[in-house]
């Protein structure tokens, strides 16, 4: 027998929370200040989920999902986890659009951006002006079946460009396409609108470590490599109610709320499993669909060498105009360069890039073995030979190349078609729904494409803390009145 | 507990999740939001610091009886002397 990750874990806690990514640890570390036991499982060899990282030969460490993010994460990481932490975040100064029809530097700040849209688009400043107060006035709740398609070509009618601009760095955020409802694009392009894009001081390895140290400061459990099975499921007073999980194994914690930071489809159709939910509520779920996965190319730069600073955020692409079935395409050449600088790690002296493009999950599922390595390559070639546009002598500068694709995506989070993203809009509301179906169950984690990304995940995750919260508490007083009654 | 007392439990909460805001001229009939820079995740802070601190539960539909502290007082103040009544 191997080495037993639950070694020392207790058998019952007040909350267990499956998986380690940002929405999990997040409401972990909300639900122990608010005085619970914790207990996070992850089955990952380290914690942060997609806010992760690696480190190859030559000592390079490659960030997988730290490009930007928007300024609220300030205020997030500062109630939710460490003033240590939040201040380490700083802003991006240098985000870049190449393509076909536009070249275009900004801080992708919101005067900055009315900046570009006013007198490199010629775009009058009150409809700009116009836009941007729809988008703040944008409601979740609103229910409006507005397209961020049809919402652009009722601002910026026949502007290709301008939609391709608005569009382009959502899409990357979120994974959300012009199909999506507008308040999709709405919620997050206003977020980075606030004050334009941030990034980490210190690279996720360091942000992740950083948040493990604090959770065990407030009395979580962590454990690495241990996979949640599913959830245990009991009949309590003829009602079915989550009790605990089952870990690979064979291993029973209970607990007496379960929260799920897997995607929200493993969440009710594997971990829970069908028989526990009524029919159209798994009907429901089954209708969820998943957000879009990646493809990603790492590039190291060999120790000694330098790079020029060609930008913080490149987003490039070929395609003559903006479609959001060719962003996401087998042979895209839409990509976006994220250039980490010595200073992503203050005392490093190393450069890395990283390469960004949207992908389906389908187009890679189906590949041979021998397919599979050939469309790698090919992304990796494809990759430097666009980066040598910025960066003539580039390739001989490189020491480490790799690529990452939906198949690797899923196979270290388990998540349903390898999603970056989490799930379209509708998810949010199954989400959400989940502990009425199920008592004692809840799901925190991307979803919904408005609760994705860094910030929207912690966000959730504290939302979701909320309700954990106070159902804990109902229980505790319904406890207290019956032992004095 | 009085309203000015109530108020003042919510002034301490809203202290404490936002430490750059000054509090100092806080019109108690004004809207919070119109004053501070809170938005929707601080509503929540101090739901959840209501319940933590003081066992007091606002259900997701009164949660704009917490618009102003005016409000706050007339919504909680009840609430936390039905608890003292209890105790
Ligand atoms: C390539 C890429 C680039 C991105 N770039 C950005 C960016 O620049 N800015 C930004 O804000 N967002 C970005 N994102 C999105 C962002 O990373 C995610 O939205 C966010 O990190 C997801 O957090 P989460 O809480 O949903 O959990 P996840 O990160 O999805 O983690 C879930 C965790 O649960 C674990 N788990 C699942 N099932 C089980 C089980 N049964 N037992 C135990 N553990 C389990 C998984 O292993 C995983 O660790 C990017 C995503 C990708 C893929």
């Amino acid at each position: 027998m191997g080495y037993d990750w639950l070694k020392g874990v207790a058998d019952e806690y007040d909350v267990i929370v499956i998986g380690s990514g940002l929405g999990g640890l997040t409401a972990a570390n909300v639900l122990a200040k608010a005085g619970h036991r914790v207990l996070v499982l992850e089955h990952h060899y380290q914690f942060g989920g997609l806010a992760t990282w690696f480190t190859r030969r030559g000592g390079h460490i490659f960030d997988i999902s730290l490009h930007g993010f928007p300024s609220g994460m300030l205020k997030s990481c500062r109630k939710y986890w460490t003033r240590e932490i939040a201040d380490a975040i700083v802003p991006l100064k240098d985000v870049r659009f190449v393509n076909p029809q536009m070249d275009v530097r900004t801080t992708f700040t919101r005067d900055d951006y009315t900046r570009v849209l006013v007198e490199q688009f010629g775009v009058d400043r009150a409809k700009v002006e116009g836009f941007y107060d729809h988008l703040r006035s944008m409601n979740f709740y609103d229910n409006n079946p507005e397209t961020t398609g049809e919402m652009f070509e009722r601002f910026f009618p026949g502007r290709d460009d301008v939609k391709r601009l608005l569009m382009e760095p959502i899409a990357y955020a979120n994974g959300s396409s012009v199909n999506d409802p507008a308040i999709t694009f709405g919620i997050v392009f206003s977020n980075f609108m606030g004050a334009g894009v941030y990034t980490y001081r210190g690279g996720s390895d360091d942000l992740v470590g950083k948040m493990a140290d604090e959770l065990r400061r407030n009395g979580v459990e962590l454990r690495k490599k241990v996979l949640v099975e599913r959830v245990l499921v009991e009949e309590r007073g003829g009602r079915k109610v989550a009790a605990g999980i089952v870990a690979k194994g064979g291993r029973v914690v209970r607990a007496k709320a379960i929260l799920s930071n897997a995607n929200l489809k493993n969440t009710i159709l594997r971990l829970a499993g069908e028989e526990n939910f009524p029919a159209e509520f798994v009907a429901a779920a089954k209708a969820v669909r998943i957000n879009t996965s990646s493809c990603q190319v790492y590039l190291g730069i060999r120790k000694g060498e330098s790079i020029p600073h060609i930008g913080d955020l490149v987003f490039t692409s070929a395609n003559p105009r903006f479609s959001s079935t060719e962003l996401t395409d087998l042979h895209t050449t839409s990509r976006t360069f994220s250039v980490y600088y010595p200073d992503t790690r203050p005392g490093g002296d190393r450069y890395t890039v990283v390469v960004s493009l949207n992908a389906r999950h389908e187009d890679w599922t189906g590949l041979s073995d021998e397919e599979y390595e050939r469309q790698k390559e090919r992304l990796i070639e494809e990759s430097i030979t666009a980066l040598e546009r910025y960066i003539p002598d580039v390739r001989a500068k490189i020491d480490w190349k790799e690529a990452a694709t939906p198949r690797t995506i899923e196979r270290y989070t388990t998540h349903f078609g390898g999603t970056s993203f989490g799930t379209k809009f509708e998810g949010l509301k199954v989400s959400m729904d989940l502990p009425e179906k199920l008592p004692g169950l809840y799901h925190a984690g991307s979803v919904g494409i408005i609760m994705s990304g860094w910030l929207g995940t912690i966000n959730y995750g504290v939302i979701v803390a909320n309700k954990v919260d106070k159902a804990l508490h109902a229980e505790k007083r319904a406890v207290a009145a019956s032992s004095t009654a | 507990m009085t309203k000015d007392e109530c108020r003042q439990v919510v002034l301490d909460i809203i202290a404490d999740i936002a430490p750059d805001e000054d509090l100092s001229n806080v019109k108690p009939e004004v809207r919070l939001r119109d004053q501070l820079q809170l938005d929707s995740m601080d509503f929540l802070d101090i739901v959840m610091e209501l319940r933590k601190r003081h066992g007091i539960e606002v259900p997701e539909a009164d949660y704009m009886q917490l618009a102003s502290l005016d409000s706050c007082a007339e919504y909680l103040t009840p609430k936390f002397n039905a608890l003292a009544g209890k105790s």
